[in-house]
């Protein structure tokens, strides 16, 4: 009798403790899974934050992009003149005419801002190739970025927190950002005196970040490229563009289109040694050699609401063969929040109807 | 039969184990890869395309060989309810191994991305550009991976209740290698 008995416990023994081995090893899984997704990283900057962030700049994001809020689509084609195609094996630097789907836009967090608000205008193509390559690219205005870390975007972004009791941002909390961040200050400067204008098509628009073009023998160059607007600029005081109502930029487009299509010459920039891949805040100097590629014709605009840009992602590490991101840390975070940004907006769709009230429609 | 010891055929093994490094590594990637902005995003999306399409190319192939050779019969004393939930979820963790490639392609379909596997390799367009569909896809994708990870830890508590509280070989059909 006492043989058995004692088996029994043994086995008894021998079944919890194996359970709680069980337990332990399911929740140590469930636990690293969870520290993967960043559940116990409250402080990590996720694209979720980012995106957040951009949001609280003001205005009613639902439906739009989180940056770049403001914006109108455009059709056209990239005439390549053949000459990017001993740089970078990417078709679309073969001679030939690439369709193109882009969009202008204000680098600003809320859709319905002013257009004298958009300190930061932008450019954004998709150059397509018949065999399914394609090449984004989203540009600014500045010739170079305000911030060469994503972490820095995102203490800059917060830093135009959306007051609610002044309805606009504490420009302290600016001011305390640029003083403690050095590299800012080219941009800063630009934003300070270049001149204002009242069109998207006198601008010349620059990728910031840097690339790599591969070429057919399998090297690689360090670039940076830029659309380089043919239309003189027209420039006005800041103090002229309030009269000028809230959607000049836009109506501006579409006056300059109906007379005819608008160019921008595609230039790359070709680094040399020493030149920074990993900061978009540098300028690389002015003599560096240059290879005009080729010329992008915009031909049509239309309202983003039913524009064929609307359900694109401009996601700059969207390219070709051809051509791959550097190593700036902007493209990835750039990547990854344009997803997130993307992905809210799909579902949102409701909130930003397709065909657009009267009123704007009779614009 | 598919073994004389009762196991799994060595190919079944072949291919259990090394989907499911795939797997685990995939569902680890992608909850990582949608909360950094670390520069490891590109890296991890640039792995996530291709290995989920290997899991779809392997998860057909798995699917036909178990229906070519079955599976070794649960012992005769398991209790019913946990035959049917093994049943239920090896039903399940098949029909995730085939569906979740298809959502994350799909997705990428109504979003109007290019799906690059590696380089100029590129897969089709499945389903059309749309926004509406890309939102449903793009959250059915992130709830079916946590259903899947759900069910794996279902799966493995399962296989270590087999291994060393019943001790009944049904582990063994699947862990052991010994001839």
């Amino acid at each position: 009798m006492a043989g058995p008995g004692k088996s029994d416990d043994k086995r008894g023994v021998h079944a919890v403790a194996a359970l709680a081995l069980i337990a332990v090893v399911i929740a140590a899984a469930a636990g690293a899974f969870a520290y993967t997704g960043g559940w116990f990283s409250p402080h990590r900057l996720t694209p979720d934050r980012m995106v957040d962030a951009l949001s609280r700049r003001g205005g009613d994001p639902l439906g739009h992009r989180r940056n770049h809020a403001k914006g109108i689509c455009f059709t056209g084609e990239f005439a390549a003149n053949g000459a990017g195609a001993r740089l970078s094996i990417a078709p679309m630097l073969a001679a030939g005419h690439y369709p193109v789907i882009g969009r202008f836009a204000i680098a600003v967090g809320d859709p319905q801002a002013p257009d004298a608000a958009g300190r930061v205008r932008s450019m954004a193509v998709r150059i397509a190739a018949p065999d399914g390559e394609e090449w984004r690219s989203g540009m600014n205005n500045s010739p170079v970025f305000v911030v060469a870390t994503p972490e820095e975007f995102y203490q800059i972004t917060r830093a135009q927190d959306l007051d609610p009791a002044a309805g606009k941002p504490d420009p302290a909390a600016m001011q305390r950002f640029l003083a403690t961040h050095p590299d800012s200050a080219v941009f800063n400067e630009w934003a300070k005196t270049a001149p204002w204008t009242t069109s998207f098509a006198d601008q010349t628009y620059n990728s910031l970040n840097a690339f790599r073009f591969i070429d057919a023998a399998g090297r690689s160059r360090l670039v940076r490229w830029s659309m380089q607007t043919t239309v003189a600029p027209h420039e006005v005081p800041y103090d002229a563009l309030a009269a000028l109502g809230p959607d000049f930029l836009e109506a501006d487009l579409e006056r300059r289109l109906a007379q005819g299509a608008l160019r921008w010459n595609l230039v790359v920039t070709l680094a040399a040694p020493g030149d920074p891949s990993n900061n978009a805040t540098k300028a690389w100097p002015a003599n560096r050699e240059t290879v005009a590629v080729g010329m992008l014709v915009v031909r049509h605009a239309q309202d983003e609401a039913d524009g064929p840009c609307r359900d694109y992602n401009y996601d700059p590490t969207i390219l070709p063969v051809g051509i791959q991101p550097s190593d700036d840390p902007l493209l990835p975070a750039r990547s990854a929040a344009y997803a997130k940004s993307f992905d809210l907006r799909a579902a949102e769709a409701a909130d930003y109807p397709r065909t657009p009230p009267r009123s704007e429609a009779s614009r | 039969m598919t073994d004389a010891g009762g196991r799994f055929s060595p190919l079944q093994r072949a291919l259990h184990w090394l989907m499911a490094a795939m797997v685990v590594a995939m569902l680890f990637i992608g909850v990582g890869m949608v909360s950094t902005l670390h520069p490891r995003y590109l890296v991890l999306i640039a792995i996530h395309k291709p290995l989920g399409i290997a899991i779809l190319v392997l998860a057909v192939l798995r699917l036909g060989v178990r229906l070519r050779r079955g599976a070794p019969p649960l012992p005769a004393d398991l209790p019913w309810w946990q035959a049917a939930g093994a049943k239920a979820s090896h039903v399940l963790l098949y029909a995730l191994l085939i569906v979740m490639p298809l959502v994350g392609w799909s997705m990428l379909s109504a979003g109007g991305y290019p799906i690059v596997l590696y380089g100029p390799i590129h897969l089709p367009q499945i389903v059309p550009h749309d926004d509406a569909l890309h939102a449903i896809l793009r959250a059915a994708h992130a709830w079916l991976a946590y259903l899947f990870f759900v069910t794996i830890l279902l799966h493995v508590a399962a296989a270590l209740f087999h291994a060393l509280v019943r001790r009944d070989g049904v582990f063994q059909s699947m862990a052991s290698w010994r001839r």
